[in-house]
């Protein structure tokens, strides 16, 4: 009998779910994912977490407490830092010890550090002291780690082709398939920055990707930019910002504000989130200087109603596609202008592409 | 060009660094006492969900620039607390506001400390470095200076005889201290004004009861941002500790405990790791770690202060009802934002130190536990 590992749906398993699965799959442990965020759920994680503490935290462990009774070892590792001089954010430091402080009898969690704060760190640590709790052959370790590796470059690929995080099961769809053939299918390009456990967590975000695109929008994002490209837009702040997810998150707003083929841009915090107040500000302020195209800030939490996100969403929408179709009718007559200078048009700009398209 | 040098406002914090600054002969612009209207001012512009220091801090920017200050001294950080970039928000804020402010931010160097010499010597001018080192000792005598009358404070207020006394003693004290222009005057300066706090007559056999508070340094040094808690406490019969004072902050991370006999916070990191395995940022550690040493040392309970949505100390928030079932010790958690109101805030605090009271006495006998 192998031994079950529960990895909660929540937070970095986003980013992170592949890679951690083919370590245990190669190392003979058998994972177990805690169930779709339901409302009974949350419920759950919110009575036995501070009030003060953010949606994501609740909701992850509302998501602990799911797995608790059904495995053996709850994974539960403390994500300081994933890259050189940065950090996530003080809650996922500390939260292996919310955990065990606020749950009585949550069982053994495995809450070792990945930690790649200093120069010279390197994942292969935090792996091996995993690995080290359910074998002693150094070398299976390491051929897990490797296989774990590849795990996370296909992931990452496969974000960068317009896959949506979580949607991009381990070792399931080859990278491609999973959007091409509906890419491009909206006629508006509206990108959505946020957070990866508040976006592609249907309950919480509410299905607002399956939204946007219900309502003819093709959705961009931040996932979607290679990781150099996001930091190099991030290079624009006056100081290098010390959020690794709000690093991604600022470097594709910009990125996204400058492309000429996105018509919007919507930014999903959820309530409290120390990084996204900082953020989220620099975000706004640089889209009201510097840029015409809409920005919907959308902040979650458990309280959010549907309906009020919805109404938000559509009268987003309209205004996306207002705008586009205005810039679309300034453009086409300042060609026209310019092409037929003698024209005896007066002018009247074609006024049916300035109406909006309700949908 | 002269500059014009402000900085923000965190209690007491301003008297050494005035002292300081003044010693190198750089023109200091204070910034008013913060207040309601600079807390409006800060709400009105920063983030919502930033903590309530940036808006405060915002808020004095913009008073002081009413004054004519037009260079902002702030320290920096590199995470993962906001505090590291606080700076930058509120200089992009006051810059679309149209306030034309230049930013020293004093923070450790990304490449080279080369960086921040440049930034000090930005500010001070042309002194030598010999001076600089003497003004930022003399800025740090007066801090201490200043935590000692505090601390004075903290023993008399609940066992003054005439209610009142001991603050009007601590004003007049302060200023003996504040007056201080020459180091060399520093210490006749302490003596005078520890006699003015001595003078105050107290009942020393009164029945007190000692509250450590924890928490998130800026509500702790700030009296408006804590709603003035200890001077509340104190009239209530509280003798309060208070676990950070800027003299031993200043001492932990800048001269990175050189000064010996002094308290520190490492004892208290140590004492959280049976909790919390990790730095979180801020002082999320500290105020786990101090509460098991205020628990350890006899105190009778602890409060924890923190601005709304601050990060660390949410964690630390988390962990401490388990410390509090451990080690029996009374905590309360009191979250400060601009929504606070007064008579909130002493309602709780009545309510914690009777039951506080009411513990004490059945610990020491004077009163039957009675099962009603």
């Amino acid at each position: 009998m192998s031994l079950k590992v529960g990895i909660p749906r929540a937070l970095l398993y986003y980013y992170y779910f592949p890679q951690w699965a083919a370590f245990f799959n190669h190392l003979g442990v058998q994972v177990v994912v805690s169930r779709e965020t339901t409302r009974g759920l949350l419920e759950k994680g919110l009575r036995s977490t501070v009030d003060e503490a953010c949606l994501p935290v609740k909701l992850a462990v509302g998501h602990v407490l799911d797995l608790r009774d059904r495995v053996d070892y709850i994974f539960l590792p403390r994500l300081v830092s994933m890259a050189r001089r940065e950090y996530i954010c003080p809650k996922f430091l500390g939260f292996p010890d919310m955990v065990r402080n606020t749950i009585d009898g949550i069982g053994p969690l495995i809450d070792c550090n990945l930690d790649l704060y200093r120069k010279n760190s390197s994942q292969y640590d935090f792996f091996y002291a995993v690995g080290k709790m359910f074998t002693r052959n150094p070398v299976k370790i390491r051929r897990a780690y490797h296989a774990s590796l590849e795990a996370l470059r296909r992931h990452c690929l496969a974000m960068e082709s317009g896959a949506l995080a979580g949607e991009t099961a381990p070792e399931t769809t080859p990278a491609h398939q999973n959007r091409t053939g509906e890419a491009r299918a909206g006629d508006v390009n509206v990108a959505v920055i946020g957070h990866p456990y508040n976006l592609y967590d249907r309950f919480i975000s509410m299905n607002l990707i399956k939204r946007l695109k219900e309502n003819g929008a093709n959705v961009l994002t931040a996932e979607q930019l290679p990781e150099q490209m996001a930091r190099r837009e991030a290079q624009r702040l006056p100081k290098k910002l010390f959020w690794t997810l709000n690093q991604r998150m600022i470097g594709a707003a910009y990125h996204y504000f400058e492309r000429p083929d996105v018509h919007g841009v919507i930014h999903v915090a959820s309530f409290g989130c120390g990084p996204d107040s900082m953020t989220g500000e620099l975000i706004e302020r640089y889209a009201r200087k510097w840029s015409r195209k809409p920005l919907l800030i959308l902040t979650l939490d458990e309280h959010t109603g549907e309906a009020g996100m919805v109404t938000r969403l559509e009268a987003f929408l309209d205004m996306v596609r207002w705008r586009r179709n205005l810039a679309d009718a300034a453009a086409a007559t300042t060609t026209k202008i310019i092409a037929k200078k003698a024209e005896e048009t007066t002018g009247a700009p074609d006024t049916s592409t300035g109406v909006f398209a309700a949908k | 060009m002269i500059v014009k040098v402000t900085y923000p406002h965190m209690g007491y914090m301003w008297i050494c660094v005035k002292a300081m600054l003044e010693y190198l002969g750089v023109d200091v612009v204070l910034p008013p006492p913060s207040s309601k209207k600079t807390l409006s001012f800060g709400v009105k512009h920063a983030p919502e969900f930033a903590c309530m220091p940036l808006k405060l801090n915002l808020g004095n920017f913009m008073e002081a620039a009413e004054l004519g200050a037009d260079t902002i001294v702030m320290a920096g950080g590199c995470g993962p607390c906001r505090f590291g970039y606080y700076a930058q928000v509120e200089h992009a804020i006051l810059e679309d506001l149209g306030y034309k402010y230049q930013l020293v931010v004093l923070e450790p160097p990304e490449k080279h400390i080369g960086e921040l010499l440049g930034k000090i010597r930005h500010i001070t001018g042309n002194r030598s470095w010999r001076q600089v080192i003497r003004g930022v000792r003399f800025g740090y005598h007066k801090a201490q200076a200043v935590d000692e009358l505090e601390k004075m404070a903290y023993y008399m207020r609940p066992r003054e005889i005439t209610a009142g006394e001991t603050d009007l003693a601590l004003n007049r004290a302060l200023k003996e201290i504040i007056a201080v222009k020459a180091p060399e005057e520093l210490p006749a300066a302490r003596e005078k004004a520890a006699q003015i706090m001595r003078a105050v007559p107290l009942d020393r056999q009164r029945k007190v009861v000692r509250v450590g508070l924890v928490g998130e340094i800026y509500t702790l040094l700030d009296p408006f941002a804590n709603q003035d808690i200890e001077r509340k406490l104190g009239r209530m019969g509280v003798e309060v500790d208070r676990s950070i004072h800027l003299s031993e902050w200043i001492n932990d991370h800048l001269f990175l405990g050189l000064a010996k006999n002094m308290r520190s916070s490492k004892l208290a990191k140590q004492k959280a790791l049976a909790y919390l395995g990790h730095f979180v940022g801020g002082h999320g550690m500290e105020t786990v770690g101090n509460t098991v040493l205020y628990a350890e040392q006899g105190f009778d309970g602890v409060i924890q202060l923190l601005p709304f949505t601050c990060m660390p100390e949410i964690v630390a928030q988390s962990i401490l009802p388990k410390v509090s079932a451990d080690l029996g010790i009374p905590t309360m958690t009191l979250i400060v934002d601009e929504q606070s109101g007064d008579a909130g805030v002493v309602t709780r605090l009545e309510a914690f130190v009777d039951l506080l009271m009411r513990k004490k006495e059945i610990r020491e006998g004077s009163v039957k536990c009675t099962v009603i």
